[in-house]
Protein backbone atom coordinates (compact mmCIF):
# COMPACT_ATOMS: atom_id res chain seq x y z
CA UNK A 1 0.00 0.00 0.00
CA UNK A 2 1.45 3.24 -1.22
CA UNK A 3 2.20 5.70 1.92
CA UNK A 4 -0.71 8.67 1.85
CA UNK A 5 -0.60 11.48 3.91
CA UNK A 6 -3.80 13.52 4.47
CA UNK A 7 -3.85 17.23 4.74
CA UNK A 8 -7.31 18.44 5.29
CA UNK A 9 -7.52 22.14 4.02
CA UNK A 10 -10.85 22.97 4.57
CA UNK A 11 -11.83 26.28 5.18
CA UNK A 12 -8.22 27.20 5.06
CA UNK A 13 -7.92 31.13 3.81
CA UNK A 14 -4.19 31.21 3.90
CA UNK A 15 -2.28 30.05 2.61
CA UNK A 16 -4.75 27.21 0.99
CA UNK A 17 -5.07 24.18 -0.02
CA UNK A 18 -2.30 24.55 -2.72
CA UNK A 19 0.17 26.14 -1.05
CA UNK A 20 -0.29 23.57 1.30
CA UNK A 21 0.06 20.53 -1.26
CA UNK A 22 3.21 22.31 -2.40
CA UNK A 23 4.01 22.21 0.94
CA UNK A 24 3.45 18.71 2.19
CA UNK A 25 5.04 17.39 -1.88
CA UNK A 26 8.18 18.36 -0.22
CA UNK A 27 8.20 16.57 2.60
CA UNK A 28 7.34 12.51 0.84
CA UNK A 29 9.09 10.67 -1.07
CA UNK A 30 8.90 9.92 -5.15
CA UNK A 31 6.25 7.36 -5.36
CA UNK A 32 4.08 8.41 -2.11
CA UNK A 33 0.79 10.58 -2.55
CA UNK A 34 -0.78 13.33 -0.75
CA UNK A 35 -4.71 13.30 -0.38
CA UNK A 36 -6.04 17.00 -0.07
CA UNK A 37 -9.52 18.44 1.07
CA UNK A 38 -10.31 21.76 0.02
CA UNK A 39 -13.76 23.65 0.10
CA UNK A 40 -11.98 26.23 -1.85
CA UNK A 41 -13.44 26.71 -5.97
CA UNK A 42 -10.24 27.94 -6.81
CA UNK A 43 -8.50 25.53 -5.85
CA UNK A 44 -10.25 22.84 -7.45
CA UNK A 45 -9.09 24.67 -10.72
CA UNK A 46 -5.64 25.50 -10.01
CA UNK A 47 -4.44 21.89 -8.19
CA UNK A 48 -5.16 20.09 -11.19
CA UNK A 49 -3.24 23.20 -12.93
CA UNK A 50 -0.16 23.10 -10.87
CA UNK A 51 0.18 19.11 -10.40
CA UNK A 52 0.17 18.98 -14.31
CA UNK A 53 2.67 21.81 -14.61
CA UNK A 54 4.86 20.28 -12.23
CA UNK A 55 4.77 16.83 -13.72
CA UNK A 56 3.08 14.70 -10.36
CA UNK A 57 0.04 12.12 -11.12
CA UNK A 58 -3.33 13.45 -10.69
CA UNK A 59 -4.65 10.02 -8.90
CA UNK A 60 -8.31 10.89 -7.93
CA UNK A 61 -10.12 14.14 -8.09
CA UNK A 62 -13.36 14.08 -6.30
CA UNK A 63 -16.01 16.47 -5.59
CA UNK A 64 -17.92 15.57 -2.54
CA UNK A 65 -20.88 17.41 -1.08
CA UNK A 66 -19.16 20.42 0.09
CA UNK A 67 -15.83 19.82 -0.77
CA UNK A 68 -13.07 18.48 -3.01
CA UNK A 69 -11.26 15.40 -2.45
CA UNK A 70 -7.77 15.28 -4.36
CA UNK A 71 -4.95 12.74 -4.16
CA UNK A 72 -1.56 13.32 -5.87
CA UNK A 73 1.01 11.23 -6.32
CA UNK A 74 4.43 12.85 -6.48
CA UNK A 75 6.43 11.83 -9.41
CA UNK A 76 10.08 13.24 -9.23
CA UNK B 1 3.20 17.62 44.51
CA UNK B 2 3.55 20.98 42.90
CA UNK B 3 2.06 20.96 39.33
CA UNK B 4 5.00 21.31 36.24
CA UNK B 5 3.91 23.34 33.44
CA UNK B 6 7.06 23.05 30.77
CA UNK B 7 6.86 25.86 27.62
CA UNK B 8 9.71 24.57 25.30
CA UNK B 9 10.12 27.81 22.86
CA UNK B 10 11.05 31.61 24.40
CA UNK B 11 9.82 33.08 21.00
CA UNK B 12 6.41 34.89 20.99
CA UNK B 13 4.31 32.14 21.47
CA UNK B 14 6.56 30.82 24.25
CA UNK B 15 6.85 34.05 26.10
CA UNK B 16 3.27 35.34 25.82
CA UNK B 17 1.70 31.56 26.89
CA UNK B 18 4.60 31.90 30.09
CA UNK B 19 3.56 35.23 30.99
CA UNK B 20 -0.01 35.14 30.72
CA UNK B 21 -0.18 31.79 32.92
CA UNK B 22 1.85 33.54 35.29
CA UNK B 23 -0.80 36.41 35.72
CA UNK B 24 -3.64 34.04 35.74
CA UNK B 25 -2.67 31.48 38.45
CA UNK B 26 -0.76 33.98 40.70
CA UNK B 27 -1.77 32.48 43.51
CA UNK B 28 -1.05 28.83 42.62
CA UNK B 29 2.72 30.04 42.14
CA UNK B 30 2.89 32.12 45.07
CA UNK B 31 1.89 28.62 47.18
CA UNK B 32 3.89 26.65 45.23
CA UNK B 33 1.57 24.78 43.93
CA UNK B 34 2.54 25.46 40.43
CA UNK B 35 6.21 25.84 38.92
CA UNK B 36 6.33 27.34 34.97
CA UNK B 37 9.34 26.55 32.65
CA UNK B 38 10.79 28.69 29.61
CA UNK B 39 13.24 26.15 27.56
CA UNK B 40 15.18 28.67 25.20
CA UNK B 41 18.21 28.52 22.84
CA UNK B 42 18.84 32.30 23.78
CA UNK B 43 19.05 35.15 25.83
CA UNK B 44 17.79 37.65 23.08
CA UNK B 45 14.29 37.84 21.80
CA UNK B 46 14.57 39.36 18.71
CA UNK B 47 11.20 41.06 17.40
CA UNK B 48 11.46 39.54 13.83
CA UNK B 49 8.73 41.65 11.89
CA UNK B 50 11.05 44.55 12.64
CA UNK B 51 14.04 42.74 10.48
CA UNK B 52 11.76 43.61 7.42
CA UNK B 53 12.90 47.44 7.90
CA UNK B 54 16.55 46.53 8.67
CA UNK B 55 17.80 46.30 4.83
CA UNK B 56 15.82 49.36 3.93
CA UNK B 57 17.50 51.46 6.54
CA UNK B 58 13.96 51.97 8.09
CA UNK B 59 15.03 50.46 11.21
CA UNK B 60 18.57 50.30 13.55
CA UNK B 61 19.49 46.73 14.95
CA UNK B 62 19.47 47.38 18.36
CA UNK B 63 15.43 48.17 18.49
CA UNK B 64 14.92 44.74 17.10
CA UNK B 65 16.25 43.34 20.91
CA UNK B 66 15.25 42.73 23.79
CA UNK B 67 16.62 40.85 26.75
CA UNK B 68 14.41 37.62 27.30
CA UNK B 69 15.06 37.15 31.21
CA UNK B 70 13.60 40.96 31.00
CA UNK B 71 10.30 39.99 28.99
CA UNK B 72 9.54 37.19 31.53
CA UNK B 73 8.26 37.47 34.72
CA UNK B 74 10.12 36.44 37.61
CA UNK B 75 8.52 33.93 38.91
CA UNK B 76 8.94 31.26 35.56
CA UNK B 77 12.38 29.68 35.73
CA UNK B 78 14.29 29.99 32.13
CA UNK B 79 16.99 28.61 30.41
CA UNK B 80 19.11 29.15 27.96
CA UNK B 81 19.62 24.93 26.85
CA UNK B 82 17.96 24.15 23.93
CA UNK B 83 16.22 21.27 24.11
CA UNK B 84 17.26 18.28 22.02
CA UNK B 85 14.42 15.28 22.51
CA UNK B 86 11.00 15.79 23.98
CA UNK B 87 9.61 12.90 25.19
CA UNK B 88 5.53 12.81 25.24
CA UNK B 89 5.24 9.24 27.15
CA UNK B 90 7.92 9.60 29.54
CA UNK B 91 6.72 13.37 29.74
CA UNK B 92 10.01 14.39 30.24
CA UNK B 93 12.04 17.05 27.98
CA UNK B 94 16.07 16.48 27.32
CA UNK B 95 18.25 19.09 27.21
CA UNK B 96 21.88 19.58 25.28
CA UNK B 97 23.19 19.98 28.86
CA UNK B 98 21.75 16.97 29.65
CA UNK B 99 19.00 18.44 32.30
CA UNK B 100 15.96 16.36 32.09
CA UNK B 101 12.45 18.28 32.37
CA UNK B 102 9.88 16.21 33.65
CA UNK B 103 5.95 17.74 33.19
CA UNK B 104 2.34 17.91 34.03
CA UNK B 105 1.75 19.86 30.88
CA UNK B 106 3.87 21.00 28.18
CA UNK B 107 3.75 23.22 25.48
CA UNK B 108 5.78 23.67 22.44
CA UNK B 109 6.55 26.82 20.78
CA UNK B 110 9.59 25.80 18.45
CA UNK B 111 8.51 27.89 15.91
CA UNK B 112 9.94 27.48 12.43
CA UNK B 113 13.47 27.89 10.55
CA UNK B 114 14.92 28.63 7.09
CA UNK B 115 15.76 26.15 4.97
CA UNK B 116 17.46 27.72 2.10
CA UNK B 117 19.87 24.89 1.77
CA UNK B 118 16.68 22.57 0.70
CA UNK B 119 17.00 24.42 -2.87
CA UNK B 120 20.48 23.66 -4.13
CA UNK B 121 22.69 26.87 -5.12
CA UNK B 122 19.90 29.58 -3.05
CA UNK B 123 21.89 30.20 -0.21
CA UNK B 124 24.84 30.84 -2.25
CA UNK B 125 22.94 33.25 -5.01
CA UNK B 126 19.94 34.93 -3.00
CA UNK B 127 19.50 37.17 -0.28
CA UNK B 128 16.56 37.23 2.27
CA UNK B 129 15.45 39.04 5.38
CA UNK B 130 13.76 36.48 7.22
CA UNK B 131 16.68 36.30 9.81
CA UNK B 132 19.09 38.95 10.94
CA UNK B 133 22.36 37.90 9.27
CA UNK B 134 20.23 37.15 6.36
CA UNK B 135 18.74 41.24 6.77
CA UNK B 136 22.28 42.80 7.38
CA UNK B 137 23.73 40.97 4.02
CA UNK B 138 20.90 41.96 2.38
CA UNK B 139 21.40 45.79 3.45
CA UNK B 140 24.77 45.37 2.23
CA UNK B 141 23.39 44.14 -1.33
CA UNK B 142 21.06 46.82 -1.97
CA UNK B 143 23.47 49.99 -0.79
CA UNK B 144 25.55 48.27 -3.21
CA UNK B 145 22.97 47.67 -6.22
CA UNK B 146 23.30 49.84 -9.26
CA UNK B 147 19.98 48.61 -11.05
CA UNK B 148 19.52 45.77 -13.03
CA UNK B 149 17.22 42.79 -13.07
CA UNK B 150 15.98 41.95 -9.45
CA UNK B 151 14.30 38.96 -8.56
CA UNK B 152 11.82 38.49 -5.42
CA UNK B 153 11.28 34.49 -5.55
CA UNK B 154 8.69 33.55 -2.83
CA UNK B 155 8.81 29.68 -1.62
CA UNK B 156 6.31 27.54 0.20
CA UNK B 157 6.27 26.89 3.09
CA UNK B 158 6.93 30.40 4.96
CA UNK B 159 5.83 32.39 7.72
CA UNK B 160 3.99 35.87 7.95
CA UNK B 161 2.63 35.45 4.21
CA UNK B 162 2.11 39.10 3.78
CA UNK B 163 5.69 39.37 4.30
CA UNK B 164 6.74 38.84 0.16
CA UNK B 165 4.53 41.44 -1.42
CA UNK B 166 5.90 43.86 1.04
CA UNK B 167 9.60 43.25 0.57
CA UNK B 168 8.29 43.80 -2.74
CA UNK B 169 6.89 47.16 -2.62
CA UNK B 170 9.68 48.09 0.06
CA UNK B 171 11.95 47.48 -2.60
CA UNK B 172 10.43 49.37 -5.58
CA UNK B 173 10.26 52.24 -3.50
CA UNK B 174 13.80 51.98 -1.81
CA UNK B 175 15.38 51.77 -5.87
CA UNK B 176 13.45 54.34 -6.69
CA UNK B 177 14.17 56.60 -3.83
CA UNK B 178 17.90 55.62 -4.80
CA UNK B 179 17.67 56.90 -8.46
CA UNK B 180 17.88 53.26 -9.86
CA UNK B 181 14.44 52.21 -10.81
CA UNK B 182 14.43 53.45 -14.07
CA UNK B 183 17.35 51.62 -14.58
CA UNK B 184 15.61 48.56 -13.07
CA UNK B 185 13.22 45.98 -13.33
CA UNK B 186 11.63 43.63 -10.57
CA UNK B 187 10.43 40.53 -11.11
CA UNK B 188 8.01 38.60 -8.33
CA UNK B 189 7.93 34.79 -7.84
CA UNK B 190 4.85 32.76 -6.43
CA UNK B 191 4.33 29.34 -5.88
CA UNK B 192 0.41 29.14 -6.96
CA UNK B 193 -1.90 30.51 -9.48
CA UNK B 194 -2.12 34.24 -7.93
CA UNK B 195 0.23 37.06 -6.64
CA UNK B 196 -0.80 36.23 -2.87
CA UNK B 197 -2.76 33.33 -1.51
CA UNK B 198 -5.28 35.41 0.31
CA UNK B 199 -7.48 36.42 -3.51
CA UNK B 200 -8.98 39.56 -2.11
CA UNK B 201 -4.71 40.55 -1.74
CA UNK B 202 -3.85 39.10 -4.85
CA UNK B 203 -6.69 41.18 -6.43
CA UNK B 204 -5.77 44.45 -4.77
CA UNK B 205 -1.41 43.50 -5.14
CA UNK B 206 -2.35 42.92 -9.51
CA UNK B 207 -3.08 46.52 -10.75
CA UNK B 208 -0.80 47.62 -7.91
CA UNK B 209 2.27 45.87 -9.81
CA UNK B 210 0.65 47.01 -13.12
CA UNK B 211 0.52 50.36 -11.66
CA UNK B 212 4.48 50.46 -10.56
CA UNK B 213 5.60 48.35 -13.58
CA UNK B 214 6.52 45.12 -11.25
CA UNK B 215 6.07 41.83 -13.35
CA UNK B 216 5.02 38.24 -12.26
CA UNK B 217 5.87 35.01 -12.96
CA UNK B 218 3.16 32.52 -10.84
CA UNK B 219 3.16 28.54 -10.28
CA UNK B 220 6.89 29.25 -9.77
CA UNK B 221 8.59 27.08 -7.27
CA UNK B 222 12.07 27.34 -7.26
CA UNK B 223 14.21 23.97 -8.20
CA UNK B 224 17.75 25.43 -8.37
CA UNK B 225 19.50 28.49 -8.85
CA UNK B 226 23.11 28.57 -10.10
CA UNK B 227 24.75 31.46 -8.80
CA UNK B 228 27.35 31.33 -11.27
CA UNK B 229 24.71 32.12 -14.40
CA UNK B 230 22.96 33.76 -12.45
CA UNK B 231 19.76 31.97 -13.01
CA UNK B 232 16.99 30.63 -11.12
CA UNK B 233 15.11 27.67 -12.45
CA UNK B 234 11.32 26.42 -11.62
CA UNK B 235 10.07 22.85 -10.99
CA UNK B 236 7.61 24.44 -13.42
CA UNK B 237 10.48 24.26 -15.87
CA UNK B 238 10.79 28.14 -15.96
CA UNK B 239 14.29 29.99 -15.94
CA UNK B 240 14.94 33.33 -14.81
CA UNK B 241 18.34 35.50 -15.07
CA UNK B 242 18.61 37.75 -12.51
CA UNK B 243 21.18 40.75 -11.13
CA UNK B 244 19.61 40.38 -7.53
CA UNK B 245 18.23 37.47 -6.27
CA UNK B 246 15.97 38.09 -3.13
CA UNK B 247 14.25 35.35 -1.98
CA UNK B 248 11.43 34.06 1.03
CA UNK B 249 13.21 30.43 1.71
CA UNK B 250 11.23 27.61 2.39
CA UNK B 251 11.12 26.58 5.90
CA UNK B 252 10.95 23.67 8.24
CA UNK B 253 9.81 23.37 11.91
CA UNK B 254 12.36 22.80 14.84
CA UNK B 255 14.88 19.93 14.65
CA UNK B 256 13.99 18.35 17.95
CA UNK B 257 10.75 18.23 16.62
CA UNK B 258 11.51 16.22 13.77
CA UNK B 259 14.08 14.26 15.94
CA UNK B 260 11.75 12.92 18.69
CA UNK B 261 9.52 11.97 16.08
CA UNK B 262 6.63 14.44 16.72
CA UNK B 263 6.33 15.51 13.31
CA UNK B 264 7.04 15.57 9.36
CA UNK B 265 9.24 18.30 8.34
CA UNK B 266 8.86 19.19 12.56
CA UNK B 267 5.62 20.24 12.10
CA UNK B 268 3.81 18.95 14.72
CA UNK B 269 0.06 17.45 14.15
CA UNK B 270 -2.14 19.40 16.09
CA UNK B 271 -5.76 19.77 17.01
CA UNK B 272 -6.86 22.94 14.94
CA UNK B 273 -9.43 23.48 17.91
CA UNK B 274 -8.19 22.48 21.36
CA UNK B 275 -4.31 22.99 20.02
CA UNK B 276 -3.27 19.90 21.40
CA UNK B 277 -0.51 17.38 19.96
CA UNK B 278 -2.65 15.13 18.50
CA UNK B 279 -3.03 11.72 21.02
CA UNK B 280 -1.65 13.96 23.84
CA UNK B 281 -4.16 15.84 26.30
CA UNK B 282 -1.20 17.15 28.52
CA UNK B 283 0.89 18.34 25.37
CA UNK B 284 -0.43 21.69 23.33
CA UNK B 285 1.02 22.77 20.33
CA UNK B 286 1.41 27.06 19.74
CA UNK B 287 2.77 28.75 17.11
CA UNK B 288 4.34 28.54 13.61
CA UNK B 289 5.08 24.85 14.28
CA UNK B 290 1.56 23.30 14.52
CA UNK B 291 0.85 21.63 11.40
CA UNK B 292 -2.69 23.84 10.75
CA UNK B 293 -3.48 24.77 7.95
CA UNK B 294 -3.38 28.76 8.30
CA UNK B 295 -1.27 31.83 8.59
CA UNK B 296 2.11 31.42 10.21
CA UNK B 297 2.15 34.77 11.73
CA UNK B 298 2.74 36.40 15.00
CA UNK B 299 -0.81 36.97 15.43
CA UNK B 300 -1.64 33.34 15.07
CA UNK B 301 0.65 32.63 17.29
CA UNK B 302 -0.44 35.47 19.84
CA UNK B 303 -4.47 34.35 19.80
CA UNK B 304 -3.34 30.80 19.90
CA UNK B 305 -1.20 31.57 22.85
CA UNK B 306 -4.49 33.20 24.49
CA UNK B 307 -6.56 30.08 24.09
CA UNK B 308 -4.06 27.88 25.54
CA UNK B 309 -3.49 30.29 28.81
CA UNK B 310 -7.31 30.09 29.26
CA UNK B 311 -7.25 26.46 28.97
CA UNK B 312 -4.50 25.41 30.98
CA UNK B 313 -5.80 28.08 33.48
CA UNK B 314 -9.09 26.45 33.28
CA UNK B 315 -7.74 23.25 33.00
CA UNK B 316 -4.98 23.32 36.81
CA UNK B 317 -8.33 25.27 38.84
CA UNK B 318 -11.31 23.26 37.55
CA UNK B 319 -10.43 20.82 35.51
CA UNK B 320 -11.70 21.12 32.35
CA UNK B 321 -11.05 23.24 29.21
CA UNK B 322 -12.35 26.79 29.03
CA UNK B 323 -12.68 27.22 24.76
CA UNK B 324 -11.64 26.76 21.51
CA UNK B 325 -9.65 28.35 18.86
CA UNK B 326 -11.61 30.26 16.34
CA UNK B 327 -8.68 30.09 14.13
CA UNK B 328 -8.52 34.22 14.03
CA UNK B 329 -5.59 35.79 11.98
CA UNK B 330 -5.02 39.57 11.74
CA UNK B 331 -2.33 40.94 9.39
CA UNK B 332 -1.17 44.56 9.06
CA UNK B 333 -0.12 44.56 4.89
CA UNK B 334 2.55 47.49 4.19
CA UNK B 335 1.67 48.48 0.68
CA UNK B 336 4.46 50.87 0.21
CA UNK B 337 6.49 53.00 2.36
CA UNK B 338 3.93 55.00 3.42
CA UNK B 339 0.71 53.09 3.17
CA UNK B 340 -0.91 49.91 4.93
CA UNK B 341 -3.88 47.64 4.99
CA UNK B 342 -5.30 44.86 7.08
CA UNK B 343 -6.65 41.92 6.56
CA UNK B 344 -8.01 39.74 8.89
CA UNK B 345 -10.50 35.87 8.61
CA UNK B 346 -10.88 33.04 10.90
CA UNK B 347 -12.48 29.26 10.48
CA UNK B 348 -15.61 30.68 9.76
CA UNK B 349 -14.86 34.53 8.58
CA UNK B 350 -13.23 34.47 4.98
CA UNK B 351 -10.46 37.56 4.41
CA UNK B 352 -11.54 40.99 3.58
CA UNK B 353 -8.67 43.73 3.18
CA UNK B 354 -9.95 47.48 3.64
CA UNK B 355 -8.17 50.10 1.40
CA UNK B 356 -4.72 50.92 1.63
CA UNK B 357 -4.39 54.44 4.33
CA UNK B 358 -1.76 56.28 5.66
CA UNK B 359 -3.60 55.37 8.97
CA UNK B 360 -3.01 52.21 8.68
CA UNK B 361 0.72 52.15 8.25
CA UNK B 362 0.99 54.24 10.68
CA UNK B 363 -0.85 51.83 13.10
CA UNK B 364 1.52 48.99 12.11
CA UNK B 365 4.55 51.23 13.02
CA UNK B 366 2.81 51.58 16.23
CA UNK B 367 2.59 48.00 16.77
CA UNK B 368 6.00 47.44 16.20
CA UNK B 369 6.54 49.43 19.38
CA UNK B 370 3.49 47.81 21.17
CA UNK B 371 4.82 44.15 20.52
CA UNK B 372 6.99 44.15 23.71
CA UNK B 373 3.83 44.88 25.81
CA UNK B 374 2.03 41.78 23.79
CA UNK B 375 5.17 39.65 24.19
CA UNK B 376 4.53 40.64 28.13
CA UNK B 377 1.33 39.25 27.81
CA UNK B 378 -0.18 43.20 28.88
CA UNK B 379 -2.03 43.20 25.15
C1 LIG C 1 10.64 39.34 8.28
C2 LIG C 1 9.48 38.86 9.07
C3 LIG C 1 8.33 39.65 9.15
C4 LIG C 1 7.25 39.23 9.89
N1 LIG C 1 6.16 40.06 9.94
C5 LIG C 1 5.09 39.68 10.65
C6 LIG C 1 3.95 40.53 10.75
O1 LIG C 1 3.94 41.66 10.25
N2 LIG C 1 2.88 40.10 11.42
C7 LIG C 1 2.84 38.88 12.01
O2 LIG C 1 1.83 38.51 12.61
N3 LIG C 1 3.92 38.02 11.95
C8 LIG C 1 5.03 38.40 11.30
N4 LIG C 1 6.12 37.56 11.23
C9 LIG C 1 6.02 36.18 11.75
C10 LIG C 1 6.21 36.04 13.24
O3 LIG C 1 7.41 36.65 13.67
C11 LIG C 1 6.23 34.57 13.62
O4 LIG C 1 5.13 33.93 13.01
C12 LIG C 1 6.14 34.39 15.13
O5 LIG C 1 7.32 34.83 15.73
C13 LIG C 1 5.85 32.95 15.51
O6 LIG C 1 5.94 32.78 16.88
P1 LIG C 1 6.49 31.41 17.48
O7 LIG C 1 6.56 31.62 18.96
O8 LIG C 1 5.71 30.28 16.94
O9 LIG C 1 7.95 31.27 16.89
P2 LIG C 1 9.23 32.16 17.22
O10 LIG C 1 8.82 33.50 17.67
O11 LIG C 1 10.11 32.04 16.04
O12 LIG C 1 9.87 31.43 18.46
C14 LIG C 1 10.32 30.11 18.43
C15 LIG C 1 11.38 30.00 19.49
O13 LIG C 1 11.69 28.62 19.71
C16 LIG C 1 13.04 28.53 19.93
N5 LIG C 1 13.51 27.16 19.70
C17 LIG C 1 13.70 26.52 18.53
N6 LIG C 1 14.22 25.31 18.74
C18 LIG C 1 14.34 25.17 20.08
C19 LIG C 1 14.84 24.14 20.91
N7 LIG C 1 15.33 23.01 20.39
N8 LIG C 1 14.83 24.32 22.25
C20 LIG C 1 14.36 25.47 22.78
N9 LIG C 1 13.89 26.49 22.04
C21 LIG C 1 13.88 26.33 20.70
C22 LIG C 1 13.65 29.54 18.98
O14 LIG C 1 14.94 29.92 19.38
C23 LIG C 1 12.68 30.68 19.08
O15 LIG C 1 13.05 31.60 20.07
C24 LIG C 1 7.27 37.98 10.54
C25 LIG C 1 8.42 37.20 10.49
C26 LIG C 1 9.53 37.62 9.78
C27 LIG C 1 10.76 36.79 9.74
Amino acid sequence: MTERQLVDARGAACPGPLMELIAQIKLVNVGEEVEILSSDKGSASDIPLWVAKVGHEMVENEKQDNHWSMVVRRAK
Amino acid sequence: MATKIVIVGGGLAGTIIANGLCRQLKSEMRGGGLSITVIGTTDQHMYQPGLLYLPFGRTREAELFRDQRKLLDRKIVFFVDPANNIDVDKQEVTTDSGRVHGYDYLVIATGSRLMPQNIPGLAEGAHWLYDLEGARKMRVALDEFEGGKVIVNVNAPHKCPVAPLEITFMLHDFLKAKGVMDKSEITYTYPIGRLHSLEPVAEWALPEFTRLGIKSEIFFNAKQVNPDAKTIESEEGVTLGYDLLITVPPHQGAQVIEDSGLGKGGWVPTNKDTLHHEGSDNVFVCGDTTNIPISKAGSTAHFEADTIVDNLTSLITEGRMARNYDGKVFCFVETGMKSGTYVWFDYETPPNPGPPSQMVHWSKLAYNRLYWLSAKGLL
